[in-house]
């Protein structure tokens, strides 16, 4: 996900065409990205985490988190 | 013609509509006006930045409402590229379009041949013409569940394909199709810039917009 300081035109262009489809109430919406890898026992978490601030995302911008289904 | 933010092929969809001898009225995405207009194109681009999904937005613009309805009323639509993609958002046409096989932005000049002479936008080609257009395109992959695919060839909707098979992957080489009243008509490539051999590969796009002044005048009649 943008981090909060981050503005999200995306998220204001979707919030603004919510209006004009007849939803009120929706103050803001932020778009962010959500990956699924099927991986084997040998990834532990730590190299999940490492590969989702050093690829998937960027931690400049964005924040992550990473669960295990 | 249609300009929403981020629209780039308005000026040459109105150059090709003066080329066929008609009038070019701009239309604004934010308006509910059509100004009485007899057919809508809705041009290539980037509409919105293509925010959320290519299309999806525009298909929500105040403009887009009225071309719905005036659509259910017969109007001729043509959308092209980035205006094919908002007439399926607006569920005006079946299916989608997506990401190309391959991920490559494509930009060339291919062949496609013409399935149905018979929509608003078809009428001065015969079945089996073949028009030298460009395509340039990143989400230009035609998709749709195997039913409507088959309802589409069933119907003759498909209206045109990609004679050497689709450079994006797209479902059995559909570059374009129809509505079932005809007069809805969305395809990737750009008939629009292909008006002129001094600026396009051919002239053979312009039979789009003078079917559809073929068309009107005659229902005019």
């Amino acid at each position: 996900m943008p981090k909060p300081e981050i503005l999200d035109v995306q998220g204001q262009a979707v919030t603004r065409a919510l209006g004009r489809i007849g939803v009120s109430g929706v103050s803001g919406v932020r778009q962010g990205k959500h990956f699924e890898l099927e991986v084997d026992d040998t990834v532990d978490d730590e190299t999940l985490h490492r590969l989702a601030g050093s690829l998937l995302a960027n931690p400049v911008i964005e924040d992550w988190t990473v669960t295990r289904l | 013609m249609i300009t929403f933010p981020g629209t780039l092929d308005d000026v040459d969809a109105a150059r090709a509509v003066r080329r066929a001898g008609a009038e070019a009225v701009p239309l604004w995405h934010a308006d509910h006006d059509l100004r009485g207009v007899d057919a809508v194109v809705v041009p290539g681009g980037f509409s919105y930045g293509d925010y959320l999904r290519a299309g999806a937005i525009a298909s929500l613009a105040p403009i887009m409402r009225e071309v719905v309805d005036a659509a259910g009323r017969g109007l001729p639509v043509l959308g092209i590229c980035n205006g094919f993609q908002i007439l399926c958002e607006a569920h005006l046409l079946p299916g989608a379009l997506v990401a190309n096989a391959g991920l490559h932005f494509l930009c060339r000049d291919l062949v496609l041949t013409v399935e149905n002479g018979r929509t608003a936008w078809t009428g001065d080609y015969a079945a089996g013409a073949e028009l030298l257009v460009p395509l340039k395109s990143q989400e230009g992959r035609y998709v749709a569940d195997a039913a409507t695919l088959d309802e589409l060839e069933g119907e003759g909707r498909v209206v045109f394909r990609y004679r050497d098979g689709a450079p994006n992957g797209s479902a059995r080489d559909i570059a374009g199709i129809t509505n079932p009243a005809g007069n809805v008509v969305g395809l990737m490539p750009h008939p629009e810039h292909a008006t002129s051999t001094l600026t396009g590969p051919s002239d053979d796009g312009l039979g789009l917009f003078t079917s559809v002044l073929s068309a009107t005048v005659a229902a005019a009649s």
